[in-house]
């Protein structure tokens, strides 16, 4: 039944299979003789590349960002050490664990997590993450304390900005943030290797450039997990340049002080040089949580508030400038040959001819027969409702133009808006209609169409003050290289706005002196024992229109409806050294509340800071300068 | 025609290239551990007890083998299962058996006696097999490949399955059967993909296609491995100098992935030095296996060279993008215990076959 094994045969067929497989074993080992070679001759020099990359890395070294001081070196935009703590993924056992831990040291919010939770999700566990951002002063102690419990835990310190002035800077500084998709588009980002913030508003944003310095760059070789095991070359960051601001941190203080409570911006200038000294806007806002992202809720907070903290007024807010502007347009009158001297009749109101319409004097009794100085002292309305027909809008327009009025002063800020001096061809560009007469006649006490910014109102008084020199306002004054130590002074740059013969400047700024001396002046209020001369003029901005039959009674008007309260003014008289622009929301008449807020502010710059004047104890004299 | 004058016997060849690559293997961990001496130390122990294992084998007489053939098979079908039941009671993927003094991978066990049980039933019979025969013989590769599958552990099942059906294959089955099986698994394969494989041998599969898809995640290990592969060019950057090896690049450098610390320091030149040693061993194997008594021992011997074949081929294979990652060590090469005794004991039974002939 077994048939005789043929062995010979057997092992001539195993042995014919050994070779066969044998051939199958060269043709596979050629195979992967051909894969090496591939890689290492004819893609050698593409791994190679990579085999670099992956060993060297280039870290960026950003620059340390310049700071901001004010003119008296009072530091108001400062670097700090801001630590942030981050996990390597690599080195944690039990992730949960590890953050349910943490969370019993500092404070996690779910935000945090779930953000911490996507980066564990998308980037490569040997890189370290941050869990949580700047950490508080007593959660990085603690946590630097017990770091050593947690490996893959640690704590990284950068340079973060703040701003110890806090609220009372903060519209005109502005403040830094991250760095945003929108700001990606618009920058360089070989300037901004490895920085992290950028200019978002204010001085921040203007002088972005001047401070943001230039970065760094270090090779180093690392491993696989990201340490570096050899630095190899660096070249050093260069430090933004630190600012010194013409501002006065003392004065702004005192401005924000005195506009407590009401909606209003304060802009003082330095006549002669166009140095912003203060620029008041309230109410305001904290700009430090800014820098790292504020949250959701105290965002929407600040920005539904119906008092905007957000909007920097003194920039932005555009009011009816009111009687602020009858100085100037005497000017503008004297220079179309229209003598101040000239009177009028007020007998409280004005109406054109033919027209049964009563544009109202403020005091409905009439000022009777007054000129210009009378006009500009008690604030006559009716002077000027003449004054303006005579003028008429085309040489209203084109005076007051070249005191700056509808124009940007040209002020070292972003976006700085125009304000408005209506004209025919602007009414025509705009709304499409021709000029009407009644326009010209409310135009001339600053009603009406014509809008002005405190910036801009501060601006054209300190070219006033200083008899039609006109000073562009600016913020910069010095720009330090913190590597050389050297400084560099920004020259003001002034520009006469070209009214001839210059004494057309002295009836119109001694009629502004009796606002404020005179006995009669609408601002004597603030005349009493003044211990040096000043000029000013009252303002009461109507933002609502009175019908002609209704009377203006404050108490009864809603908050929203009552005037605005404005005052311009400079001092001393002969030499002067600040020129001031205030205005209060809904305070009422200029003599009230703005004209108070200027007096103090003017004694306190004048007295305390400068030290020019005396402070009065009791005697009522006039000037008594000391220069 | 017994040349029993100077025992052991040892085959000088076999025996040299053998040498050389444990030599090569010492050089080359030295680098990959990062300088650690006491890894080189290990690894020169367990050569040293491999050693002893090889001489041991290498006097035990083929018949005995061949009388220990099914012993050997149930024990290590045994120890699988017992793995497996661990595996399963303490949740966990389970290869390990622990004897306190010694951990094992009974897989490992396999590599030897699946081609020594196939080699008792096919040399039981005639050649070509008979249909009875074939079927044990692929009874004997099924039941191991699929207890090693559920541990699971892809790579060394796919490994002891190759060896298994190379044995079937040498004993001469027709080409009739051969190609009708290619057909089979051209239709199973793709079955296999969707209702066995887990999702990370999937990933694995799929990530070999497309390294570059996922070069954070999955293609990670592979790319860093090619790109240290391939950065070592012709000449290697030099012993201990791998950029990609020194500062941990590479994963597993010590062990799986060893053959890219060696290809990037070392170079194409280094590469064709050790594939040539590589395919000499296999080749020295399979002249002992041609030049062979009798047909077990045949079988046997051309088993145990195809294991080698496939591990090297494997290996590289996977390090170099060409398979999929699933870890299989590169013979002689990678530091780890349970291979090494195995890959020793194999050397000790092939020396032991090429004991009983003499052998050109």
């Amino acid at each position: 039944m077994t048939q005789v094994r043929d062995y010979l045969r057997e092992s001539a067929l195993v042995q014919n299979r050994i070779v066969l497989f044998f051939l199958l074993i060269a043709l596979l080992m050629s195979v992967l003789f051909l894969r090496l070679f591939y890689l290492q001759m004819i893609q050698h020099e593409q791994y190679s590349t990579l085999a670099q990359n992956n060993r060297f890395d280039l870290f960026s070294l950003p620059p340390v960002r310049g700071l901001i001081y004010d003119r008296n070196g009072e530091i108001l935009a400062q670097n700090i050490h801001g630590y942030n703590l981050q996990i390597l993924p690599d080195k944690v056992e039990n992730m949960d664990e590890l953050l349910s831990e943490l969370r019993q040291l500092v404070e996690l919010t779910d935000n945090d997590l779930t953000r911490f939770q996507k980066l564990l999700e998308n980037r490569p566990p040997f890189e370290w993450q941050t869990l949580k951002a700047n950490l508080n002063e007593e959660e990085s102690s603690i946590l630097s304390i017990n770091q050593h419990q947690y490996p893959g835990i640690q704590l990284r310190a950068h340079l973060q900005r703040h701003y110890p002035q806090g609220e009372l800077v903060s519209h005109l500084v502005g403040y830094t943030g991250r760095i945003s998709p929108e700001d990606l588009d618009k920058i360089d980002s070989q300037m901004y290797q490895g920085v992290e913030y950028i200019g978002k508003s204010g001085v921040e944003a203007f002088y972005e450039t001047t401070l943001l310095g230039r970065p760094g760059v270090e090779r180093v070789e690392t491993n696989a997990h990201g340490r570096v095991v050899r630095r190899l070359e660096q070249i050093s960051p260069v430090s933004g340049q630190t600012i010194h601001l013409s501002l006065d941190i003392k004065l702004q203080e005192k401005s924000m002080e005195a506009l407590e409570g009401y909606e209003g911006a304060v802009v003082a200038i330095e006549p002669g040089s166009g140095e912003v000294l203060a620029f008041a806007s309230v109410p305001t806002y904290d700009p430090n949580p800014f820098v790292n992202g504020i949250s959701e809720t105290e965002y929407s907070a600040l920005r539904s508030s119906p008092t905007k903290p957000l909007l920097n007024r003194a920039l932005y807010g555009r009011y009816a400038p009111g009687s602020t502007i009858k100085g100037f347009l005497s000017l503008v009158g004297m220079e179309n040959q229209i003598s101040f001297n000239r009177r009028s009749h007020c007998p409280g109101w004005y109406s054109l001819p033919g027209d049964t319409h009563r544009y109202r004097c403020w005091n409905k009794f009439g000022h009777g027969n007054v000129d210009g100085h009378q006009a500009i002292v008690q604030s006559c309305d009716v002077y000027f409702y003449k004054l303006a027909r005579l003028l008429g809008i085309d040489r209203m327009h084109e005076g007051m133009t070249r005191f700056g009025f509808g124009e940007q002063t040209g002020i070292d800020l972003i976006g700085e808006p125009t304000g408005l001096m209506p004209s025919r061809e602007w009414k025509t560009r705009v709304r499409g209609q021709p000029w009407f007469p009644g326009e010209t006649v409310i135009t001339g006490i600053g009603q009406g169409y014509m809008l002005v910014t405190p910036l801009q109102l501060a601006s054209t008084t300190a070219t006033l003050a200083n008899r039609g020199n006109k000073a562009t306002p600016k913020l910069l004054s010095e720009i330090e290289h913190p590597q050389s130590e050297s400084r560099e002074t920004i020259p003001p740059i002034v520009e006469p706005v070209g009214l001839k013969p210059e004494t057309l400047y002295d009836p119109v700024i001694q009629s502004m002196r009796d606002v404020v001396h005179g006995p009669t002046g609408t601002a004597r209020g603030i005349g009493k024992d003044i211990p040096y001369d000043m000029a000013g003029k009252t303002g009461t901005a109507q933002v609502k229109s009175i019908a002609q039959d209704e009377e203006y009674d404050e108490q009864n008007v809603e908050k929203k409806f009552r005037d605005h309260s404005l005052f311009i003014g400079f001092a001393p008289l002969d030499d002067p050294k600040i020129a001031i622009a205030v205005i209060v929301e809904h305070a009422g008449s200029g003599s009230k509340t703005a004209a108070p807020i200027a007096r103090k502010l003017l004694d306190y710059y004048l007295i305390d800071r400068l030290g020019i004047i005396e402070k009065q104890d009791g005697a009522p004299q006039a000037a008594v300068l000391q220069s | 025609m017994r040349t029993d004058t100077n025992p052991p016997y040892i085959d000088l060849p076999l025996f040299s290239v053998v040498l050389m690559l444990f030599g090569l293997s010492l050089v080359i961990l030295y680098s990959a551990s990062g300088e650690d001496m006491d890894r080189i130390m290990k690894h020169g122990i367990r050569f040293g007890f491999g050693l002893v294992l090889l001489v041991i084998f290498a006097r035990i007489p083929p018949r005995v083998l061949l009388q220990w053939s099914p012993h050997v098979y149930l024990t290590g079908l045994i120890l699988l299962m017992v793995v497996l039941a661990i595996g399963i009671i303490g949740k966990g993927a389970q290869r390990w058996l622990d004897l306190g003094f010694f951990r094992f991978q009974p897989s490992e066990i396999m590599r030897i006696a699946i081609p020594m049980m196939i080699a008792w039933i096919l040399a039981r019979t005639s050649l070509p097999p008979k249909p009875l025969s074939i079927f044990l013989g692929i009874l004997v590769v099924l039941l191991p490949t699929v207890l090693v599958i559920l541990q699971p552990d892809l790579g060394t099942a796919i490994l002891i399955a190759m060896t298994g059906i190379t044995v079937i294959f040498l004993s001469g089955i027709g080409w009739k059967l051969i190609f009708a099986a290619l057909f089979a698994i051209s239709i199973i394969a793709p079955a296999m993909w969707v209702f066995v494989l887990h999702d990370y041998q999937r990933s694995r599969v799929l990530t070999l296609f497309d390294p570059w898809a996922d070069p954070l995640g999955a293609g990670y290990h592979i790319i860093q491995s090619i790109i240290a592969i391939g950065s070592g060019g012709f000449q290697g950057k030099g012993w201990l100098s791998g950029t990609q090896s020194q500062l941990e690049f590479i994963p597993e450098r010590s062990t799986d992935f060893i053959f890219s610390v060696f290809a990037e320091e070392f170079g194409l030149i280094g590469v064709v030095v050790l594939l040539m040693l590589y395919l000499f061993l296999v080749f020295r194997g399979l002249m002992i296996a041609f030049y062979a008594q009798n047909t077990y021992s045949r079988l046997l011997a051309g088993g145990l060279s195809a294991t080698y074949f496939f591990y090297v081929f494997v290996n590289i294979g996977m390090v170099a993008g060409i398979l999929p990652v699933v870890g299989v060590p590169l013979p002689l090469m990678s530091y780890g215990g349970s291979s090494m005794v195995t890959l020793m004991i194999g050397f000790g039974i092939l020396m032991s076959i090429a004991r009983s002939k003499k052998i050109p």
